[in-house]
């Protein structure tokens, strides 16, 4: 597998596809990077909220050159705006809003998770590397779904999703769910269910690129990818 | 009559001793007190410990302050610049060379750490890091089943803010985004300075929109931003 890439859901896909399963009404974190893209997608019918950990709630799309103030930042230090209904707060605010549970639903990157829904996120431990873990150990233990956004394996074909992370932990069991490029997996009482398969691939060829036990959920979906 | 407003900001700060742990608040560049930490550099008060979200950016501010080598420890979430191939990453350079000290804490814990130093509180018990390398040397405790760390306050000698209006009172307003952090560390030092955008008559500020009550402040400064 090393260097090859599998035919999977591109980048835009696969934000779409996770777009789809957030629901009319919640309130949302997005982490900074892959995650953030997925706002793009969301359907302009649905009211969501998305919440900004340095103190934004019903935050709107990225700051066009006209719109820029640098006291309306995202967490990633990002010019932004703020939907009619949006509002302000402290960090005090935030980050009860993030660990005590008021938030539906937090989308991250991963570097790893693990059949038991430990995730890895913030440090590779690489001494040469600052550790740096911002709001996502207060996120992941206090959001009521934790959605992982990934490739499935590394840039070398390396998995993602493994047994045991390898990586320093952002928290332990924690995740709920896994979209990659190649499928969508449930991680449910320690088990990983693998609720959609891309068609460029069977379940054989998704276990051969993950480091855990896979099982096919009764209804799992084969789903069609961009050819090319 | 009760007058908190201070002619600079050097005579605002002039107490501020070797050896004095500073809050300094914003994220970011957002609600930084940039010409604060600036008059802070003149005024040459050494060992310090800082407290803030991250560890500065670019070369002004706390990045500065660093280079400066005023400051012995930090203490922050995300040490790391939002676009570290684009900056020196000062930060980081002293702490390479070992000149610097890294308590790494996660955002909310911080922001509980202060919020309980402000409160009176003797510690509490938070969900977020348990199982993780920053749990390391920390107390567990099982609390209805689930595991909690215990967490210690987080007191400033000094805290250095930045808000948009002030009275003479010390009652504080924010604007936007740039309030994050600055209200919790108002509240959680022993002596709280504010450097305003401007400051208004008694009465002039509703006192529905109060955000920062005048008991937590003890020195005003305006000054008209000129960052970020």
């Amino acid at each position: 597998m090393s260097g090859f890439k599998d035919r999977g859901r591109s980048r835009q896909e696969l934000a779409r596809r996770v777009a789809e399963d957030i629901q009319d009404g919640w309130c949302v974190n997005l982490g900074i990077g892959l995650p953030e893209q997925v706002a793009a997608y969301l359907s302009p019918d649905k009211d969501v909220l998305l919440q900004s950990e340095n103190g934004l709630l019903g935050m709107g799309k990225p700051a066009a050159p006209e719109q820029i103030d640098w006291d309306l930042i995202n967490a990633g230090k990002k010019p932004v705006t703020l939907l009619a209904g949006g509002c302000y707060f402290d960090h005090m605010t935030s980050f009860a809003m993030m660990r005590g549970g008021h938030l539906d639903l937090c989308l991250l990157g991963a570097f790893q998770v693990s059949a038991a829904g430990d995730l890895a996120n913030w440090w590779t431990g690489d001494p040469g590397e600052l550790p740096a873990v911002g709001g996502a150990m207060d996120l992941v233990v206090g959001a009521r779904r934790v959605h992982a956004i990934m490739d499935h394996t590394t840039r070398d074909g390396r998995p993602k999703i493994v047994s045991r992370c390898s990586y320093p932990l952002t928290g332990l069991g924690v995740v709920d769910r896994i979209y990659t490029d190649l499928a969508v997996i449930d991680v449910l009482d320690g088990e990983l269910i693998v609720s959609e398969i891309v068609e460029t691939l069977d379940m054989n060829g998704l276990q051969a690129r993950t480091d855990a036990l896979l099982r096919a959920a009764a209804d799992m979906r084969v789903v069609p990818v961009a050819s090319g | 009559m009760l007058d908190k407003i201070r002619p600079d900001a050097f005579s605002a700060l002039e107490d501020i001793h070797d050896g004095a742990t500073v809050l300094v608040g914003g994220f970011g560049g957002a609600g930084l007190p940039y010409e604060l930490v600036h008059a802070l550099i003149d005024q040459g008060a050494r060992e310090l410990t800082i407290v803030n979200n991250n560890s500065g950016t670019g070369v002004n501010g706390l990045a500065a302050l660093v280079a400066a080598g005023r400051v012995r420890k930090m203490i922050c979430s995300y040490p790391k610049a939002a676009d570290p191939k684009a900056d020196p990453n000062i930060f980081f350079q002293w702490y390479r060379a070992g000149r610097i000290e890294l308590e790494l804490v996660p955002q909310g814990t911080i922001v509980e750490r202060l919020r309980a130093a402000a409160a009176g509180l003797g510690g509490f018990y938070c969900p977020t890091a348990v199982g993780t390398l920053l749990a390391e040397g920390k107390e567990v405790r099982i609390l209805d089943g689930k595991p909690y760390l215990l967490e210690m306050p987080l007191r400033g000698d000094f805290a250095l803010v930045k808000a948009w209006q002030a009275d003479r009172w010390g009652n504080l307003v924010y604007r936007k985004a740039a309030r994050n952090f600055n209200p919790v560390m108002a509240m959680a030092a022993k002596v709280t300075i504010a450097q305003v955008h401007e400051t208004v008559k008694l009465g002039q500020i509703d006192p529905e929109h109060v955000v920062t009550p005048g008991a937590f402040v003890q020195r005003l400064v305006r000054i008209q931003g000129t960052h970020p």
